[in-house]
């Protein structure tokens, strides 16, 4: 198996220029000239050119150049089985490289699940011609028809001759295609996919074991010093920024080698020695300007008094004439917390400015995006800049990467030596885009047969920053929100009552505007796990009004079978029995509950069945089991998708039951995994993935839609268990213990 | 504070040091014998992504001063095969401890970024008890997070694990 390599090859001059060095570091199978000028120059390359994604060595073997970063996915098995089938290479053959300005074609950030939903066909197109123009070649070197010619391992040869033959590696051997790529090669018929659909071992997983793989953490450069950013303790208001106003640097001066950088409002300390910088960072003492701006206890209030900008997101049939004819309503009011990224390790990135240009490496989403926002702190051209992606930890989202690599830059670009900048814990969780926080509004009505007839859903949540803190910082510039449209949220129509075929429906998004709030940004799943929690408990509300199991209502009301599918997948696996919901509660202490919800992100499909207990002295919940489905069309490769449904129900679970940004007046108060806890080992629920595989449909994200519905089934199985609805989470013992005295009275 | 020449022993080999006694363990072990098990996850002992075994048993070197373990046999995640050959009376060090093979056997990682300490606390478990409950995992595992969500599988290849190292001898 070929892993994806880590290029080790630190040389400071080559790295900056190119050249060969920075690819000769990776194991690639072929030596030098198909490689040979690669990185030479500021990327992107052509996305019309064929070199761009492929190159074939010559010991038969191939390279594919992808704009997608490994996360922890495993999107780089699933992107090189796609190139691998097109080509017919077994997984042995081929390799990846890290993303790189220089050199990876730009397929745009590696979010909202799009490696193999967006990025997939790109690459299968290239592959797709790259195996055209060998078979030519082949064609003319044994002198037949491409038609009479078959690929199996990079060997074409003439069908029933097998001894005339000859490999792509004689064929083109780490020459360049020099072909332009018009996407009209055909590709493989699905019927014929050996590869593609098949469960292939994860590439990155062996040396991430045996403690070979290089993370973020672990880049070194020669003479390179290590730096430590200096900011107040939590965020303050989005708007406010950090402004220092005095900082007396005696205070580090017993430190050895310790000394203050600082670009307009940022703050930052460089050492020689690692714990030199982290002291420093530390004991520097800094007077911050402070407007205490943000919402405390009154934080869904203030958002739904605030003015807003209000978009139509669905409006379908008369919605108040079907209320008014609604045998059966329910209608109540949803409280969403904002929630963090926080990846396990904190951000990370190591940066050389100097006279020719600057290298930075980081663990962005967007090489090319965090490249543009570099030369803007730099105050350099983009093609002077060249970023670099390695691997850090899983960071589901817009951690800060991008305020990691600039905090580096600035520093390497005052000091001139390279700059390792690692965040502290409390940087991470202090200075995070958190996902917004969410209110809804949401009332639904059923006829006595049991159909919706009319749904109306109302959110409001702040958008998304365009920039990031350390740039806002120190170019002592406002922050940049982007509201709406592309690259923000509003409400998710998707995940919104649309998988029930319900002829009168209404969903508004109220935009409330960031300035005074906290920093936003995607986070997995952006928001669909608030839009399921308060959108399927109202759909279990009224199955529960009509005394009907909630499975069969929502059978009823669903016309979509890939909808169906996937619920039926979940409650197959949980060996559904029919019942009405909490028509069992008992007097036990510790009573249990079983509930069921659908949710999305775009558009995969996600089911999931939870069973809970419920401590009603303790007010504890304890997720023991849960059986989620997921439909993301064809599956590249089943064993991935699981694992990501694995990894997305442990995360729900955990955000659902535990997680909550915290903050007064002035700043964020959630700083480490102990004012901000996450689901610990001995808490996991045992986690049954389906994975509903339709080879006749296009492939889509398998990433985030396991959430919602994983969300969304843990609240109705607390209704199950309890009799009461809680309509906050996350569901923590004191807002469970309110609920069920609430629901005594 | 002024530098001490410190002798540390780390995978059964002498490592002279220069550094502040204060200086944190993991700090040394990355950056001058840069070895790539231990790392940094949260400076705060809350995570278990910094973990070593001192003398066979997990510590959390991110908060482990250099001065506590003078004297001490350290074994980080590169360490793991040749102390499992120790423990079971192996001719040879295997390439990988059962640990490490069960992970990639499960597929259980995704970052991956927290399985220097799954591996770890896991190998200190199986090394004590060979063949752990479900509770006995659960609570012994306990002190280590993963951001991404892969406990369930750390939980399968444990006893995967637990499983073939019955068949080594000892």
């Amino acid at each position: 198996m070929t892993a994806m390599l880590a290029d080790t090859d630190f040389s400071r001059r080559d790295l900056l220029k190119g050249g060969g060095a920075l690819i000769v570091g990776f194991a690639i199978g072929g030596s030098a000239p198909a490689m040979a000028g690669r990185g030479d120059a500021a990327g992107p390359p052509d996305p019309n050119a064929i070199d761009s994604w492929i190159a074939i060595h010559s010991d038969n073997t191939a390279t594919v150049f992808f704009g997608k970063c490994e996360l922890g996915q495993g999107n780089t098995t699933g992107l090189l089985q796609i190139a691998g089938e097109e080509l017919d290479l077994d997984m042995s053959q081929l390799s990846a490289v890290r993303l790189d300005t220089n050199v990876t074609p730009d397929q745009g950030a590696t979010s909202s699940s799009s490696s193999i939903h967006r990025g997939g066909p790109q690459v299968r197109a290239a592959a797709a011609e790259a195996r055209q123009v060998l078979l030519a070649r082949a064609a003319r070197r044994l002198g037949v028809q491409t038609g009479s010619l078959t690929v199996a391992k990079g060997v074409v040869s003439i069908d029933g001759q097998p001894g005339r033959s000859v490999t792509y590696g004689a064929l083109l051997g780490d020459k360049p295609f020099n072909v332009k790529l018009t996407g009209t090669a055909p590709q493989k018929p699905i019927s014929r996919y050996t590869l593609v659909g098949t469960r292939v071992p994860r590439v990155d997983v062996p040396e991430k074991m045996s403690g070979k793989y290089v993370y973020m953490q672990h880049v070194r450069l020669p003479e390179m010093q290590h730096g430590r950013v200096v900011l107040p303790r939590g965020q303050r208001a989005f708007g406010a920024g950090a402004k220092p106003l005095a900082i007396d640097e005696g205070s580090i001066r017993h430190i050895p080698g310790a000394r203050v950088v600082r670009k307009g409002d940022f703050v930052g300390v460089v050492a020689e020695r690692e714990w030199d910088a982290v002291k420093a960072a530390r004991e520097l003492k800094v007077t911050w300007q402070e407007t205490p701006a943000l919402p405390s206890a009154d934080l869904y209030e203030r958002m739904r008094a605030t003015k807003t900008k209000d978009t139509v997101i669905a409006d379908l049939g008369n919605v108040p004439e079907a209320f008014a004819q609604a045998a059966h309503k329910a209608s109540a009011t949803y409280r969403c917390p904002y929630q963090g990224h926080l990846p396990f390790a904190p951000n990370c990135a190591v940066a050389d400015v100097n006279q020719d240009g600057a290298l930075v490496m980081s663990s962005t989403q967007d090489v090319y995006t965090a490249r543009k926002m570099l030369a803007t702190v730099l105050g350099l051209p983009a093609e002077k800049v060249r970023v670099k992606y390695y691997e850090g930890s899983g960071t589901f989202g817009r951690s800060c990467y991008e305020d990691a690599g600039q905090a580096a830059a600035i520093m390497s670009q005052a000091v001139g030596k390279p700059v390792r900048v690692q965040f502290m814990r409390w940087d991470e969780h202090g200075w995070d885009n958190y996902g917004p926080a969410h209110l809804a509004e949401v009332r639904a009505g059923v006829d006595a047969n049991g159909k919706i007839v009319a749904y109306e859903y109302h959110g409001w949540q702040h958008g998304w920053t365009v920039t990031s803190s350390v740039q806002d910082i120190a170019l002592q510039k406002p922050g940049v929100e982007r509201a709406s449209g592309s690259g923000s949220i509003t409400v998710n129509p998707m995940s919104t009552g649309s998988m029930y075929a319900t002829p009168n429906r209404r969903v508004i998004s109220h935009a409330v505007p960031m300035a005074g709030y906290l920093r936003g940004a995607a986070l997995r799943s952006p928001l669909d796990l608030s839009f399921a929690f308060a959108s399927e408990q109202t759909i279990d509300e009224l199955a529960y009004a009509l005394k009907l199991d909630p499975l069969e209502f929502r059978r009823r009301n669903i016309g979509d079978k890939r909808w169906l599918g996937v619920l039926n997948a979940a409650a197959e696996a949980a060996k559904w029995q029919p019942r009405v919901m909490a028509s069992a509660l008992s007097n036990a202490e510790v009573v249990t509950g079983r509930g069921i919800g659908l949710g999305t992100h775009h558009v995969s499909y996600g089911a999931a069945v939870v069973d809970i207990e419920v401590n009603k002295r303790t007010g504890a919940i304890v997720a023991t089991r849960v059986y989620a489905a997921l439909d993301a069309g064809l599956a590249v490769n089943p064993a991935l998708i699981e694992n990501q449904i694995v990894g997305q129900v442990i995360q729900a679970v955990s955000r659902t039951l535990k997680e909550e940004v915290t903050f007064d007046k002035t700043g964020v108060t959630s700083l480490d995994w102990m004012s901000y806890p996450i689901l610990r080992f001995a808490e996991h629920p045992d986690v049954t993935p389906v994975v509903v595989q339709r080879m006749e449909e296009p492939s889509t994200g398998a990433g985030e839609e396991a959430m919602g519905a994983t969300a969304a089934a843990i609240a109705n199985a607390f209704f199950d268990a309890t009799g009461a609805r809680l309509r906050q989470y996350p569901m923590t013992p004191e807002r469970v213990l309110a609920a069920l005295a609430a629901a005594r009275t | 504070m002024a530098d001490d020449l410190k002798i540390l022993r780390v995978n059964g080999s002498e490592w002279p040091v220069a550094a502040a006694p204060d200086t944190p363990l993991l700090y040394v072990l990355t950056n001058e014998l840069q070895l790539q098990g231990p790392r940094f996850g949260c400076g705060l002992a809350q995570c278990g992504s910094c973990s070593v075994l001192a003398d066979g048993v997990e510590i959390r070197s991110c908060i482990t001063p250099l001065a506590d373990v003078a004297g001490k046999q350290i074994t980080t995640l590169e360490g793991l095969p040749a102390l499992y050959a120790e423990q079971k009376g192996l001719p040879q060090t295997p390439p990988l401890h059962p640990l490490q093979q069960a992970f990639i056997d499960e597929q259980a990682p995704q970052c991956g970024y927290c399985y220097n300490g799954m591996l770890i606390k896991g190998s200190e478990l199986l090394a004590k008890s060979p063949q752990p409950t479900d509770a006995q995992i659960r609570t012994h595992m306990d002190g280590h997070l993963c951001r991404c969500g892969s406990y369930p599988r750390v939980m399968k290849a444990i006893k995967l694990a637990a499983t073939r190292m019955a068949g080594d001898v000892r």
